[in-house]
C-alpha cells in the first residue's frame, strides 16, 4: 500500500469580479493523480504559476480539496474536518520556501521547535528539552546550547532553513513536503541543505515531496521526477528517464531551456518554444501545451491527452504517444 | 587586437552601516573590451550590485568611500562632476538593466512613452518622434510596436523584461550593465531572454557586464569571467578556462557546487558561510572556507598573479616561491 495517494485532486479558486456576476475558477491544481511509496522522495517540477506550491498546500490539507481524493495510509483525508485533521497533522509536515517569514521573530529556537510538541500534547518539559536538542543536533546546529536560545535574526539563511527543517522532522513524520526550501539561499548553501535533507529522509526513511523549480538539483534528490504544467502533471518517471529520455514535448523544451556550464554555450541560441503557459482561468482545450508545441496535432486541440504508460513507471499526458 | 572600450582601476565603494564601513567594493581592476561580454559571478552578499551601481554612479546616501579611477573609451569618468556625468555617461555610454526591474515599471504609464521619455526629457526630441523610436526599439527586442499603446499589467514577465532592455537601449550605449536581467523570469522564458541579449550583442555590436549568482546562466554570455568573493575580484579568466578548470579554490568549489543536467558528477558544497563585509578575515578572505590554507594565507592579502596574460588569480599556491 502506498503511503500517499492522490486520485484526481484538484484545487480551483473562486474568482468574483463583483457580487453578482457568475464566479469565475482558477484551476491551480486540477486533476492530479499521484502515489507514493514510504520512504521515497519524489520532486514535483514545473514553471512558477503551474500550481506547484498549491499541489503541496492542498495535500498537506492547508488548503480544502475542491474535488478528487486525498488517501494517507490507506485512510480518505480529503474532507476530514479539523479535530481529526491533528492525526493527519503530526504525520505530514512542510518546509517553507522563505526561511525569513516561515519562522515567527520573537520566538526562540528552542522555542519553536518546543510548539509542535506543545500542540500534539507531547512529553513533559524534561522530555522535550531532550527532543529539541536532539533535533538540533540532527541539523547540525551544534552546540546545541548556543543554538536553542537565539533568535531567527541572529540566524544566517542557511541556519534558519535549519531550524525550519528541525522543526518539521521533531514530530517524526511519515510525509515532509518541502516547497522550493533552497531557492532562497545561496548557492554554496543550497547543495548543503539539499544533501542534509536526503541524509535525514534516507536515515529516518521519510517520504519527501521536493516541490522546485530547478530541474537541475531534483536528480540528486528524488528517486521520481514529475512534471507539471498549468495544473496538471504531464509526466511523471525515474528521474533519470526524465533527465535523458524526457517524453513529453514540454520536458524537452524544459530541459533544453537549462544551460550546464559550457563557454560554448555562448556560441548558440537555444530553441525554446514560444509564448507562455497559459491563464489558470480559461485554459486552452485539449491539451494545455498545445499552443505551444511543436507537433501539435488536430486531436491535441480537442481532446486532453490521457495518462499513458510506456512502462511501468514512466507515465506521459501526450497524444504523441497514444496507439493508432 | 581588442580594443578596451571600459576600465576599472583600484575602485574602492564603502557604504557606512551605524559607525561600521562595510567594504562592498575592496580594490576592484577590470577590464572590458568593445564587443565582449565579462560575467561578474558570486554569491548574494559579496559586493557584484555595488560594483554595479559604483561604475553606473548610482550611490546610496550613506556612501563612506568612492574612490579609483573608471575609463570609458580612454576618458576617466570618475574625474566628472554629477551633471556632467549625467548629461554624457549615464544612459548614453553605459545603460543599465536593473534587477527585477519588470516589476517597476510605472504602472499607470503606456509602455512606450516609459522607453520614449528619456529622450523627450534629456534631448527635448517632440513626442511623437520619440514615440516613434521607442516602438523601432521595442521591434528590436522582439515585442510587437502596437505594445506602446499598452499599460505594463497587459503584458507577459518576459514582454515587461524585454520593454526594460528596450528603455536600456533607446539611447544607443555601447556598454550595457545587466544586473541578474532574469532573476525572477522561468526558465524557457530565461532561455527566451538570453536569446535576444546574444543577438543584440551581434547587432548593435554591445559590450556588456552581466552580473549573476547562476554560473550556468553566466555562460550564455560570458566571455571572460570575474569571480568575486566578500568585496574583492579573486579571479579573471577567459570563459574557456573558467568554465573548464578554474584556478582559485573558491572559483573551483563554487563551479563543483553547481548541478548539472547533461552529465553526472558528484555535487560538493563550501561549508561555512561568506564573511561579513564589516570585519573581513585578514589575510585571504576565502581562508577559513578553503581547503588548502597555509600559514601566509591568514596573514597577508594574496597580491594578483597572472598565470596568462589575461588569466589573473589572487591565491597563494600561486605565487612563485
Amino acid at each position: 500500500m502506498p503511503l500517499l495517494q492522490l486520485e484526481q485532486l484538484s484545487k480551483w479558486f473562486e474568482i468574483k469580479r463583483t457580487i453578482f456576476s457568475k464566479p469565475l475558477y482558477l484551476r491551480a491544481v486540477d486533476g492530479v493523480n499521484l502515489s507514493l511509496e514510504e520512504g521515497e522522495a519524489i520532486s514535483i517540477v514545473g514553471e512558477s504559476g503551474c500550481g506547484k506550491t498549491t499541489l503541496g498546500k492542498t495535500i498537506l490539507r492547508l488548503y480544502e480539496p475542491t474535488g478528487g481524493k486525498i488517501i494517507f495510509e490507506g485512510r480518505d483525508i480529503t474532507f476530514e474536518r479539523a479535530e481529526a485533521l491533528l492525526w493527519y497533522k503530526r504525520r505530514a509536515q512542510i518546509v517553507q520556501q522563505d526561511p525569513f517569514g516561515s519562522l515567527p521573530p520573537f520566538f526562540t529556537v528552542y522555542r519553536i521547535l518546543e510548539e509542535p510538541l506543545l500542540i500534539h500534547q507531547i512529553g513533559n518539559a524534561k522530555l522535550r528539552r531532550e527532543m529539541i536538542y536532539k533535533a538540533l543536533e540532527t541539523v547540525r546546529l551544534t552546540p546545541v546550547e548556543e543554538f536553542a536560545p537565539k533568535y531567527p535574526h541572529m540566524l544566517s539563511g542557511g541556519q534558519r532553513q535549519r531550524v525550519a527543517i528541525a522543526r518539521a522532522m521533531i514530530l517524526r513524520p511519515k510525509l515532509i513536503v518541502a516547497d522550493e526550501p533552497v531557492s532562497m539561499l545561496d548557492a554554496s548553501v543550497r547543495i548543503e541543505i539539499l544533501k542534509l535533507m536526503r541524509d535525514l529522509q534516507k536515515r529516518f526513511s521519510m517520504s519527501f515531496i521536493y516541490i522546485t523549480h530547478d530541474l537541475a538539483t531534483t536528480r540528486y534528490f528524488s528517486e521520481r521526477i514529475s512534471i507539471m504544467y498549468a495544473g496538471q502533471i504531464i509526466e511523471i518517471g525515474p528521474s533519470n528517464n526524465i533527465i535523458n529520455e524526457p517524453l513529453h514535448p514540454y520536458t524537452q523544451a524544459l530541459l533544453k531551456a537549462i544551460p550546464d556550464p559550457d563557454a560554448n554555450n555562448r556560441k548558440i541560441f537555444r530553441e525554446v518554444p514560444p509564448g507562455e503557459p497559459p491563464n489558470l482561468i480559461s485554459p486552452p482545450p485539449g491539451c494545455r501545451f498545445h499552443p505551444r508545441c511543436p507537433y501539435t496535432m488536430d486531436i491535441c486541440r480537442i481532446e486532453s491527452p490521457p495518462e499513458i504508460y510506456l512502462q511501468k513507471d514512466h507515465m506521459v499526458r501526450c497524444w504523441l504517444y497514444a496507439k493508432k | 587586437m581588442a580594443e578596451t572600450i571600459l576600465e576599472v582601476k583600484n575602485l574602492y565603494m564603502y557604504y557606512k552601516v551605524r559607525d561600521h564601513a562595510v567594504k562592498a567594493v575592496d580594490n576592484i581592476s577590470l577590464e572590458l573590451n568593445k564587443g565582449e561580454t565579462l560575467a561578474i559571478v558570486g554569491e548574494s552578499g559579496c559586493g557584484k550590485s555595488s560594483l554595479a551601481i559604483s561604475i553606473f554612479r548610482l550611490l546610496p546616501r550613506n556612501i563612506y568611500l568612492f574612490k579609483g579611477d573608471i575609463f570609458v573609451e580612454g576618458e576617466n569618468i570618475m574625474r566628472l562632476d554629477e551633471e556632467e556625468f549625467r548629461k554624457r555617461i549615464r544612459w548614453r555610454k553605459i545603460s543599465m538593466v536593473f534587477q527585477g526591474a519588470m516589476n517597476s515599471l510605472n504602472p499607470v504609464i503606456k509602455c512606450g512613452f516609459q522607453i520614449a521619455e528619456p529622450l523627450i526629457i534629456h534631448d527635448g526630441v517632440d513626442k511623437e518622434e520619440a514615440l516613434k523610436i521607442a516602438k523601432e526599439t521595442l521591434a528590436m527586442v522582439g515585442v510587437h510596436p502596437s505594445f506602446a499603446d499598452r499599460y505594463p499589467f497587459e503584458l507577459s514577465g518576459g514582454m515587461r523584461q524585454r520593454v526594460v532592455i528596450a528603455m536600456a537601449l533607446i539611447k544607443k550605449p555601447p556598454i550595457v550593465i545587466l544586473d541578474e536581467p532574469t532573476s525572477a523570469l522561468d526558465v524557457i522564458t530565461q532561455a527566451n531572454i538570453m536569446n535576444l541579449l546574444k543577438r543584440l550583442k551581434v547587432e548593435l555590436k554591445l559590450s556588456y557586464i552581466f552580473i549573476t549568482h547562476d554560473i550556468p546562466l553566466s555562460s550564455e554570455l560570458a566571455d571572460k569571467v570575474a569571480v568575486m568573493y566578500a568585496g574583492e575580484v579573486v579571479e579573471r579568466a577567459p570563459a574557456e578556462i573558467f568554465y573548464g578548470s578554474p584556478s582559485h579554490p573558491y572559483s573551483a568549489k563554487l563551479m563543483a557546487s553547481v548541478p548539472t543536467l547533461k552529465t553526472l558528477k558528484e555535487i560538493d558544497f563550501i561549508p561555512g558561510a561568506p564573511p561579513n563585509l564589516i570585519s573581513p578575515p585578514p589575510g585571504c578572505r576565502f581562508h577559513p572556507r578553503c581547503p588548502y590554507t597555509m600559514d601566509i594565507c591568514r596573514i597577508e592579502s594574496p597580491p594578483e598573479i597572472y598565470l596568462q596574460k589575461d588569466h589573473m588569480v589572487r591565491c597563494w599556491l600561486y605565487a612563485k616561491k
